[in-house]
């Protein structure tokens, strides 16, 4: 098994947005897993990260009415 | 005036268009409704929204290359008639002092850094138990307080899921641009999330006074 670099906190800050986004190339994200797991601080980081990101897609999600759908569905029968 | 055979052509075409804009259309409407709602903030002004992108879209159906990418395709187009309603209703726009630079304090500010107390055993969480109290209310308030630029990121990435690239392509712009846009929006959510919580009294004890608490507390019991 080929080794992982080991990286300091400082770099794994900096990389565990684009992370949680699932943005990081292959080589980039174990060396971030591998951080995660040996430093309580950044594991408990990237855990409150990940719940906000949650949270706020939760937030966001919103369901239309009947009447608007409806409306939506006149539009389009015009075209 | 175009050949009888070319026309015939043509509304053959149109109707199967129909059909699959229609069904993509529906499918999509609670994702794109849920989105303008924070682009404009108001029920009434996010249906307009909608309505309109709708039409837009099919009046530029053509411009839809590969029918694989019609989400994105169709946030383009809701995105930029938010863009362009937001410049013909000449509102000042609300970047013009900010920076784009994600070197900035407002980057920099993390909940986590003002939440995380390291002393405390491992029972203790206070940066979840912070993101428990907060409430859908909450979140949407905060979204809704930020700058368009840094807005419309957030929207596409942390509600509706778009990659780094798929932004870039709906924005236009270079990928790095889309990084720091978000890193920002993302810096100003926190810090505004920190300020609500804080006039809500979400937050009590200095958390000086709490490290104390939990310090004298390991100590008791260890
Ligand atoms: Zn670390």
């Amino acid at each position: 098994m080929k080794k992982i670099k080991t990286i300091g906190c400082e770099e794994a800050l900096k990389h565990l947005l684009a992370y949680l986004d699932q943005e990081l190339g292959p080589a980039k994200r174990r060396e971030l897993e591998h951080h995660i797991e040996i430093c309580r601080t950044c594991f408990s980081r990237a855990e409150f990260e990940k719940l906000l990101k949650t949270q706020l897609r939760e937030a966001g999600r919103e369901t239309v009415g009947a009447a608007f759908e409806e409306k939506i569905k006149s539009l389009l029968g015009r075209f | 005036m175009m050949p009888l055979q070319l026309n015939q052509e043509e509304t053959v075409t149109q109707a199967d268009d129909r059909g699959f804009f229609e069904e993509k259309v529906i499918g999509l409407l609670d994702q794109l409704f849920g989105a303008a709602m924070r682009l404009v903030k108001n029920r009434e002004d996010a249906e307009d929204l909608v309505a309109e992108a709708v039409t837009k879209a099919w009046a530029s159906r053509r411009s839809l290359k590969d029918t694989e990418n019609f989400r994105p395709w169709i946030f383009r187009i809701l995105t930029n008639t938010f863009i362009s309603d937001c410049r013909k209703r000449a509102v000042r726009p609300q970047t013009e002092t900010l920076s784009e630079n994600p070197s900035d304090a407002e980057t920099a500010f993390s909940l986590f850094e003002e939440l995380h107390q390291p002393f405390l055993l491992w029972w203790g969480n206070p940066e979840k138990e912070f993101l428990n109290k907060l409430l859908r209310e909450d979140l949407a308030k905060a979204v809704d307080a930020l700058p368009d630029l840094f807005r419309i990121v957030v929207v596409l990435s942390d509600l509706e899921g778009f990659s780094y690239q798929e932004m870039a392509g709906i924005l236009k712009v270079p990928v790095g641009t889309v990084r720091s846009r978000l890193a920002r929006g993302r810096g100003l959510l926190q810090k505004a999330l920190w300020r609500h919580a804080k006039e809500a009294g979400l937050i009590k004890e200095s958390k000086k006074s709490s490290e104390r608490f939990y310090e004298k507390d390991k100590n008791d019991r260890l």
